[in-house]
């Protein structure tokens, strides 16, 4: 037995695997498959002020490696969220993150304040990265002057665990770790979506209807891991990784490269289980490779 | 009813045309209930342009042999691989997905109508109906002659008529030019096809006021409601149509076609 157990902040999770936002809806679709008690955290769906209908069809393109989605966070909003969904979550033996978005900083502190007194809700993933929304969202995640502020009206407000999830789509992705760290941030997460396109050259048309949209899966890994690696030297907040993994050993790679936790994403759309899987060949590693906790690999390499 | 991943065995892997094939798997684990008009989410291996599943219907069920019969047609090549397996490989699949169509009530006449690949829930549709006492009716279309897939399990089950584009075999035309369509009483109709197809059967069955289900195909990544890629804008606002759907009501579609 190796010890899993890592912290966030304030916040305990029995091992470093998480499910990502957008990629878990809110838990209860992925329950016939596994167990979530199972895994560290789970991130329910992007979640907004009001309700929103997303983007036009199509949204979705199949890419080498990958898959472009250009969703724009359609959710029901979070009065509906706090009558009709919370209460299913509230029962999770494990712990349930929000992922909160908004088109001002208004936006952005509100939600994030009503979310503060749900007692279930132990942390919230401040998502400045989105690609797929013409207002907020990346806007303010590629803009250092405008992601220190929102971060820092977020934290006055927030005193619970804070996580802000960054954006790859910028020059230096180390900057706005170090912005979320001044701010307050108890943790950030890397890498949102790689703004990416596609066209069909028989209908020579694009092929989502936002004509970009966001890329996710194994094609984006090796980007991700070196913005993991780089962060993680220039922080000194729990980095949590995501990007492209599929499996333990994709896992294991974040980890070593500074991640304290990690994020299963667009892999559960093909093998929903993935997250359990990737728990169970951790502890593997660390059991045969003779570590006694998950915390002798995280950043081993330099 | 529970979704389970489960590998599956290739017993049968059937050519129809140059691009249509019946893949059948066996499930050594039994399989769960399964209703007309859900579908499965196969993986594809060894096809590294493939990186999500591949959506397929369920084209027919045999409960007594634990074997589920998949109608596929190459599109790419996450399905050209599908075409070459072979009995004994296994297919991996999340099963069973979606909802299912609203079996009729005794006595009602129900036509099932359908072309290409849309074909592929009907069998099993109409097997149901059949096993429930009512006698299910076809009306199957295609471009041409060359193009008409074998139909030989719909006649065990029911009446069957076919249309061309061409009139090279049954009615020149399209399903909605089939006189029986056009002109008996239907109670309810069923479809599922090609976009253009399915928004002129239910231009008809709006202007005449029958009931009438489609069951549509949208790109989707996951199939469990989950990317929220598959969406359909509905009187409800955008559902997803691999947990809401694939079948859906007409009623309930923003389809503005006057037919």
């Amino acid at each position: 037995m190796a010890d899993l157990r890592i912290k966030i902040g304030s916040l305990k999770l029995r091992n470093p695997v998480i499910l990502a936002s957008g990629t878990c809806g809110y838990g209860a679709e992925l329950e016939d498959f596994m167990d979530l008690s199972e895994l560290g955290a789970i991130i329910v769906k992007g979640t907004t002020l009001e309700p929103r209908e997303g983007n036009a069809y199509p949204r979705m393109a199949e890419t080498a490696s990958g898959m472009l989605n250009a969703v724009g966070l359609q959710n029901k909003g979070i009065d509906y969220f706090e009558k009709h969904i919370y209460p299913h979550l509230a029962e999770y033996d494990t712990h349930v993150i929000v992922n909160v978005n908004g088109n001002t900083i208004e936006d952005y502190v509100e939600l994030s304040r009503r979310l503060s007194r749900l007692n279930a809700i132990p942390a919230i993933e401040l998502n400045i990265s989105c690609p797929n929304v013409k207002k907020g969202g990346m806007i303010f995640g590629t803009n250092p002057a405008s992601a220190r502020e929102v971060i820092s009206a977020v934290r006055n407000v927030y005193s619970k665990t804070l996580i802000v999830k960054l954006s790859p789509n910028v020059t230096d992705i180390t900057e706005f770790a170090r912005i979320s760290e001044e701010e307050g941030a108890e943790a950030i997460s890397l890498v949102n979506t790689l703004l990416g396109m596609a066209i069909d050259v028989r209908t020579m048309n694009p092929k989502l209807s936002t004509v970009t949209g966001g890329l996710s899966g194994p094609a984006i890994k090796p980007v991700a891991l070196r913005m993991v690696w780089q962060s993680a030297k220039a922080v000194k907040i729990p980095v949590i990784g995501l990007g492209g993994i599929m499996n333990a050993d994709d896992a294991l790679e974040f980890i070593m490269a500074g991640a304290t936790a990690v994020q299963v994403g667009t892999a559960s759309f093909i093998e929903p289980r993935t997250g359990v899987e990737v728990v169970k060949g951790i502890e593997r590693f660390l059991v045969e490779k003779d570590f006694d906790s998950i915390s002798r690999i995280i950043g081993i390499i330099n | 009813m529970k979704k389970r991943v489960e590998d599956l065995t290739v017993t049968d892997n059937r050519r129809l045309t140059d691009s249509f094939f019946v893949l059948k798997v066996h499930s050594a684990e039994g399989l769960p209930e399964i209703n007309p008009g859900q579908f499965v989410q196969a993986l594809v291996t060894e096809s590294p342009a493939t990186f999500l599943r591949r959506p397929l219907s369920v084209h027919d069920v045999d409960h007594s042999t634990n074997t589920v019969s998949l109608l596929v047609q190459v599109a790419g090549p996450g399905t050209e691989r599908l075409s070459r397996l072979i009995p004994g490989e296994n297919l991996n699949l999340i099963y069973p997905l979606g909802n299912a169509f609203t079996l009729p009530s005794a006595g009602e006449k129900v036509l099932l109508t359908g072309g290409g690949c849309g074909m592929a829930p009907l069998l099993y549709l109409g097997r149901k109906i059949h096993e429930s006492g009512i006698k299910p009716h076809f009306a199957l279309g295609f471009r041409n002659r060359s193009r008409v897939l074998e139909n030989e399990e719909f006649k065990k089950l029911g009446q069957v008529w076919l249309s061309t584009e061409d009139g090279s075999e049954g009615h020149k035309g399209f399903v909605t030019d089939i006189p029986a369509f056009r002109d008996e009483h239907w109670d309810k109709v069923y479809c599922c096809g090609p976009e253009p197809m399915m928004k002129a059967v239910a231009a008809v069955c709006r202007k005449r006021e029958i009931f009438c289900e489609v069951s549509l195909e949208n790109l989707m990544a996951c199939g469990m409601g989950i990317c929220l890629c598959c969406i359909v804008p509905t009187t409800s606002g955008n559902l997803c149509s691999c947990t809401d759907g694939p079948v859906f009501n007409i009623k309930d579609l923003k389809w503005q076609t006057s037919g």
